[in-house]
């Protein structure tokens, strides 16, 4: 066991997945010589070479493309897309290409291609550095989408993205990166699917994924204090979406918040709270909640900034809501 | 080139003409829906190019005018036309259509319908080639249109910056759908246009087989040697319209007339029966046995092949024999 940042985690699971395979290659901006812009490959291009930690130009689709169409005859790269702003650029190639690739060649041919982004707002980024696109991926058929919230899944999820067949998108979060976390010395593989109760409670069920597991957990230790066990759930995957463990758990409390940095129209919560609706609306004994951003561009000014996006006062008040205390 | 083999090439173009002539009957038939778009005009360039390159072990990947380019490569005509069929038999089990050919088989990696989107993906195809350590190389027939997208700026870079063994094929026919190039296109001559990437590049006529294939093995020979990527540009002109659903009506008879004189299969039988390599009976029993063939082999496939089951909609959107060790799904204890 080490105590691990998040970003050291993900530099791990590339070298051990690069010694392992000399088909595993990373790409993108300012990955090789630099290291990475969270330090995420640091070190890589030193010990693979400039053939296998490849500096690309900055042109998002067209590296991604490339990604893409090596990954089709066997390759397997990990692409990082500095933030998941400039994905923008490459959302043709990720949703018309890698995602349909394999459906619309009847299955013969696969892109196992891993997309790591940051998508998250952090330090007065301001609006076009601070994009959440987490629904954009997870509406597309074709993609596995996945979002660690610590050490421990940044690297074993990782690994398990380099070994998968599909092409799968990891979203990060800028303001995770120098998380810590103890993890095992012995490599291990964190599996790409299924949701996973992170705290265990049984009046009120609070939802999340990437950094908002974070903000639940924090509502959860306010709302024990008032006397109010909260179950947090962390999403993991939102593409495959964890139903069952969504539902079993508001089968258990009856109450469910969840809580996304992303806008509030056609998200993350808009599909969980449909997903609820659907599967277990005669265990909901209220009304769901979502606790989201304003739907504004996010602001640069510090203080527009913070009330732009949820924290934990905004979970702890949406589950006070949820349950009829305020 | 020994007579056999010009003979082969004249056929394989009567071929593909005639196969697209039937896809033309068949949609209007309503046995082929969506969009169709037909390659009659430009055979010289795929059959040329291909037959300089090595078909089934090079890769190769286009737009959506894919048929030729996925038979010439070896993929099975009666599979292409299932494929058209929408047929479980297809190229692509009937999910891809004519747009969306694919046979990894001979490594035809497929016809693909957003403009410009195959750039990249030729160069990682070549990037994979590079980094396996194999004698492939990747070929990427495109329309002069698609020159126009973002893709090929950023990939003429990065496949001259890395020296992937990619060629670049512009088959330019002058027309993206109704807008000829002289609207569309600072700069007419697509081949000067890489000149900004450092990159080798020529062009030539693209209706005459005897200039391609020249000019096609240079581009090859160049590419496989490890010296990087070429683009190479073809003039040429399709005979129809640029989809089924296209009138012309931006073109005139006399541009139309003009370019048929120049009509690729014309211009070689021509050549070929002037050395005494072929007699206008031979070609009429070719053309018998290629509609014999058409009839009752390809599409007699595709009309008794079988649809895909409706209970396998879902079937190849994700790996559909994932490790469990990767895949999970997460074992929640003490729930
Ligand atoms: C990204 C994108 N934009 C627009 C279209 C619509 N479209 C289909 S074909 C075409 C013209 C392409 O012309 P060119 O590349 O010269 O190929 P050609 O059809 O002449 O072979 C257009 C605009 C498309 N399919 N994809």
């Amino acid at each position: 066991m080490a105590e691990t940042a998040y970003w050291e985690a993900i530099r791990r699971a590339h070298d051990e997945e690069m010694a392992n395979d000399k088909m595993v290659i990373a790409m993108g901006e300012d990955i090789g010589v630099a290291g990475g812009t969270y330090k995420a490959t640091l070190g890589l291009f030193d010990k693979y070479g400039a053939e296998r930690v490849i500096d690309t130009p900055i042109s998002e689709n067209s590296y991604t493309g490339i990604g893409i169409g090596a990954s089709m005859v066997g390759v397997r790269p990990i692409v990082e897309i500095m933030s998941i702003n400039f994905a923008l650029l490459a959302l043709d190639t990720i949703i018309n290409a890698a995602a349909k690739i394999r459906y619309m060649s009847g299955g013969r041919v696969q892109c196992p291609l891993v997309i790591r982004t940051p998508g998250g707002t952090a330090h007065q980024l301001a609006a076009q550095h601070s994009a959440r696109l987490a629904r954009m991926f997870m509406s597309t058929a074709g993609l596995r989408v996945v979002t660690p919230r610590g050490p421990l899944d940044a690297y074993g999820m990782l690994k398990s993205a380099v070994r998968c067949n599909d092409p799968v998108v990891i979203i990060e979060h800028e303001r995770m990166y120098n998380m810590k976390e103890d993890i095992p010395d012995e490599e291990f593989f964190r599996p790409l699917e299924g949701a996973e109760i992170v705290r265990h409670g049984t009046d009120i069920t609070l939802i999340g994924y990437n950094y908002n597991v974070h903000l639940c957990l924090g509502a959860a230790e306010k709302l024990a204090k008032d006397g109010i066990s909260a179950e947090v759930l962390d999403l993991r995957s939102l593409k495959p979406l964890d139903r069952e463990a969504i539902r079993r758990s508001v089968e258990k409390t009856h109450h469910v918040v969840i809580a996304e940095e992303d806008e509030a129209p056609v998200g993350v919560g808009a599909e969980i709270i449909a997903t609820v609706t659907e599967d277990c609306f005669y265990a909901l004994d209220a009304q769901p909640i979502r606790v989201h951003a304003a739907d504004v561009p996010v602001p640069y000014n510090a203080k527009l900034e913070k009330e732009a996006i949820p924290d934990v006062e905004d979970v702890y008040q949406g589950a006070l809501k949820c349950l009829g205390r305020i | 080139m020994k007579a056999d083999d010009q003979k082969r090439l004249l056929r394989e173009m009567i071929f593909f003409r005639r196969f697209e002539d039937r896809c033309f009957e068949a949609y209007m038939e309503r046995k082929i829906g969506g969009f169709l778009h037909l390659y009659s005009g430009q055979e010289a360039v795929a059959t040329g190019v291909m037959e300089m390159a090595k078909p089934g072990h090079d890769y190769v990947i286009t737009g959506y005018r894919d048929h030729v380019h996925a038979i010439k490569s070896g993929a099975q005509p009666r599979e292409v036309m299932a494929e058209l069929y929408g047929k479980e038999t297809g190229s692509s089990r009937g999910r891809g259509g004519s747009m969306h050919i694919f046979d990894p088989t001979v490594n035809f990696m497929g016809g693909y319908a957003l403009v410009g989107q195959p750039f990249p993906l030729a160069a990682g195809l070549a990037m994979g080639c590079k980094h396996k350590g194999t004698d492939q190389i990747a070929i990427c027939f495109l329309g002069d249109g698609a020159n126009n997208q973002g893709t090929f700026h950023e990939t003429m870079n990065m496949a001259s910056v890395w020296k992937l063994p990619v060629l670049f094929v512009c088959e330019n026919n002058q027309y993206a759908i109704g807008t000829h190039i002289d609207r569309s296109t600072a700069v007419v001559d697509q081949y000067k246009r890489v000149c900004g990437y450092n990159m080798e590049a020529s062009q030539h006529d693209g209706m005459d087989i005897e200039e391609v294939m020249p000019a096609a093995k240079k581009a090859v020979d160049y590419v496989r040697s490890g010296k990087g990527p070429y683009f190479i540009e073809f003039m040429t002109y399709r005979f129809r319209g640029h989809s089924m659903s296209d009138a012309k009506g931006y073109r005139t008879k006399e541009e139309e007339a003009e370019w048929e004189k120049r009509d690729p299969i014309r211009i070689y039988s021509a050549k070929l029966r002037e050395k005494g390599v072929v007699t206008d009976d031979e070609i009429k029993s070719w053309e018998k046995e290629i509609d014999n063939e058409l009839e009752n082999d390809i599409i007699k496939f595709a009309e008794e092949s079988p649809e895909p089951r409706v209970e396998d909609l879902n079937k190849y959107v994700l790996d559909d024999n994932p490790d469990p060790r990767w895949i999970g799904p997460l074992v929640n204890e003490g729930v």
